[in-house]
């Protein structure tokens, strides 16, 4: 059973973040905001699902798809919104931008640009949390392309022999960029590459919020219990390009047609009723989710550019000369 | 005579490339697209590259030599390290420069040292073609240079072009040559276009070249820096001040020789950098003059580079981070006042 609360709130978010990149999609293709864009229509599922078993405090690593799990983590949508129009107000003081948005005190250790640069500072943390015996829950977030690269595997090499209880979430939504997932992987499924750490995996429905909130719950868990990192494959389905201005040709409309009725945001509608959710209560939450979102857009477009000079705050926390050019 | 764009200058000489030589080959994520969806018309170079610099590439010479990789760095120039040493002539695509740390490995202790290491009997004739430069709003991970982290590793060689021209006969060059070479393309300069011979001779590696003569200010500038300097040197000439615009194209090795042709005539000296100054291209450059060409010198060599930080993805904060040709300008005035 699922408080009352948690639902709403697992609804308010799936609708917020899909509202939130739709928005996005349209400002892209008006070209009024700066810079690169990655949405992350399809993953509302994974993101809402995954942090629904987190608390507040607990950590994760985003990559440049971060929308999504900044949104979940409870990062402040207007300063998101800021942020990705380039704003003194922006989470990051405009400093980012959208591949980059972070906030520490959401517990968002950062989004990396790097594909694979998660997962090692989420084991850090967790290695943290293990060393100060403390108790909260670390998590990396990263994409299938991601499990080829060299720094993913050390990480997982590290987790395990350290019995460190981290959770690796990866979300399988069919390509890396312009390539498919079907054909990068050189293992059954992409999960079975833990097998070569003897890490415990679970696979589920990543289009399904409930399924990803249930497998979350119970591998954070279990890995606590038994000391041990989990390594959660979620599969989806990337309907976003790889980027905003991402032609998509290597998409085939089949696929995209067929990947539509798992869309999660319509198992959510569908499955409202199985959680008491009844029409009207759906209908309010759509609403207020829409209104968050639109007014977080008008209000990064009010806000004040950053000064030229602020480029040169904050690169360090102590150096004893000025960085006067 | 044909008017090309940087991009298209770049995919000519890899297709001039792959068509002399069948030991070249291309290995890079997404430089053909649409992996595992060949079936599907018009997936095929779906992308080539994010900026489609290699499309078409897979259609006209196929997928043994025109190899799409995962997103493991380290393992295909590692590959293509021991396939240059082994006969073929690799070109891998570092996607952004900024991804260097990922396979920085490769090139500094792999690539760069295998000749001198194993007695000299041995040679790496390989090409990074990678993505440089600020200015597109791409933030602190995809905006960097990094001209001088590879510059500074004996072994490698380093090409900047700016202009077509220059893009494509370098490039023929050192897909040619035996050692391996960083070749380094700015996205501004991508859409950028002149003149291009269609048969242009390949430009030996190590040649500089002279933009516009000039009796006052040198202006020495490094990739898309001449740009500014072109536009700093025709807003100076109203008011009389005459630029000479030094254009090193490749840093590694570096021509000396023009570079203090032109101080010995000038005197007065301004280097251009869009990187960081700490032990950059400017620093480097700055520190020669000074050491070989004392005695022409008139004033103290000014940089004019990027601050001491990351790029800033905020458009009024990256425009401050650039150099810009007012800043040139400024320093010329500075300059020629002395
Ligand atoms: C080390 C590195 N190499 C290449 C890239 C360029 N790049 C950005 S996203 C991406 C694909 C990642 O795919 P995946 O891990 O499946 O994540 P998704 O975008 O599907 O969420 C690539 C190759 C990068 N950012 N970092
Ligand atoms: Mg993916």
């Amino acid at each position: 059973m699922i408080e009352k609360e948690k639902i709403n709130w697992i609804y308010k978010k799936i609708f917020t973040i899909r509202f939130f990149e739709e928005r996005i999609k349209k400002i892209a293709k008006e070209k009024t905001v700066p810079g690169y864009l990655h949405t992350c229509i399809g993953s509302e599922a994974i993101c809402v699902g995954v942090m629904a078993a987190l608390n507040q405090d607990d950590w994760i690593s985003s990559t440049y798809r971060n929308h999504g799990h900044a949104i979940a983590k409870g990062c402040e949508l207007n300063e998101i919104t800021s942020e990705i129009y380039g704003r003194k107000t922006g989470i990051c003081k405009g400093r980012g931008g959208s591949m980059h948005i972070s906030d520490f005190s959401k517990g968002m250790l950062g989004s990396f640009g790097i594909v694979a640069a998660g997962p090692a500072v989420v084991l850090g943390a967790a290695l943290q949390e293990k060393i100060n015996k403390s108790n909260k829950t670390c998590v990396s977030f990263f994409g299938d392309g991601a499990i080829h690269n060299g720094a993913f595997h050390e990480a997982a090499g590290l987790a395990k022999l350290w019995d460190i209880p981290m959770i690796f979430v990866c979300e399988n939504n069919g390509y890396a960029e312009a390539t498919a997932t079907d054909w990068h992987l050189n293992t059954k499924e992409l999960s079975d590459i833990t097998k070569a750490y003897d890490m415990l995996s679970y696979i589920g429905d990543g289009n399904n919020v409930f399924e990803v909130y249930d497998i979350s719950k119970k591998a954070i868990n279990e890995a606590k219990q038994k000391n041990t990192p989990i390594f959660l494959e979620f599969k989806n389905y990337r309907f976003s390009g790889q980027y905003e201005g991402d032609t998509q040709l290597y998409q085939p409309q089949e696929e995209i047609d067929k990947a539509k009725q798992n869309d999660p945001i319509k198992l959510a509608k569908e499955n409202s009723s199985k959680y008491d959710l009844n029409k009207n209560d759906l209908e309010k939450i759509i609403n207020e989710a829409k209104e968050e979102v639109d007014k977080a857009f008008d209000f990064a477009d009010t806000q004040p550019w950053p000064q030229p000079e602020d480029a040169l705050e904050e690169v360090y926390v102590n150096y004893p000369v000025e960085i006067n050019r | 005579m044909t008017i090309k764009t940087v991009k298209d200058a770049i995919n000519d000489a890899l297709v001039q490339s792959f068509e002399e030589d069948k030991n070249v080959i291309l290995m890079g994520e997404d430089i053909a697209g649409g992996k595992g969806r060949e079936q599907y018309q018009g997936t095929q170079d779906a992308w080539g590259g994010p900026f489609g610099v290699t499309q078409g590439l897979y259609t006209k010479f196929g997928g043994e030599r025109v190899r799409d990789t995962t997103i493991a760095e380290a393992g295909f120039f590692g590959a293509a390290i021991g396939a240059a040493m082994t006969g073929l002539r690799p070109i891998v695509e570092l996607m952004y420069v900024d991804f260097a740390g990922v396979c920085f490995d490769q090139m500094m202790n792999q690539a760069a040292k295998v000749r001198y290491m194993f007695g000299g009997k041995q040679k790496v004739p390989m090409v990074v073609r990678t993505v440089v430069g600020a200015g597109f709003r791409a933030g602190s991970e995809h905006s960097q240079t990094l001209y001088s982290l590879y510059t500074h590793i004996p072994g490698l060689k380093v090409v900047a072009p700016y202009d077509a021209y220059d893009a494509k006969g370098l490039l023929l060059s050192s897909i040619k040559d035996d050692d391996p070479v960083i070749f380094m393309e700015h996205k501004r300069l991508y859409m950028t276009s002149c003149e291009v011979p269609d048969d242009l001779k390949p430009i030996p590696l190590g040649k500089g070249r002279i933009r516009k003569e000039g009796s006052d200010v040198t202006i020495i500038a490094i990739q898309r820096m001449n740009l500014f300097a072109e536009e700093a040197a025709d807003e100076l000439e109203k008011i009389n001040i005459s630029c000479e615009i030094v254009d090193p194209r490749t840093y590694s090795p570096l021509d000396e020789e023009l570079i203090f042709q032109s101080v010995k005539k000038t005197g007065k000296v301004i280097v251009v950098d869009e990187s960081n100054p700490k032990c950059s291209l400017a620093s480097e450059i700055s520190s020669l003059i000074s050491e070989k060409c004392f005695s022409d010198l008139k004033a103290a060599v000014i940089k004019i580079t990027a601050p001491h930080t990351p790029v800033p993805f905020s458009p009024p904060m990256e425009d401050f981070y650039i150099p810009s040709t007012k800043k040139i300008i400024d320093a010329v005035k500075k300059l020629k006042d002395v």
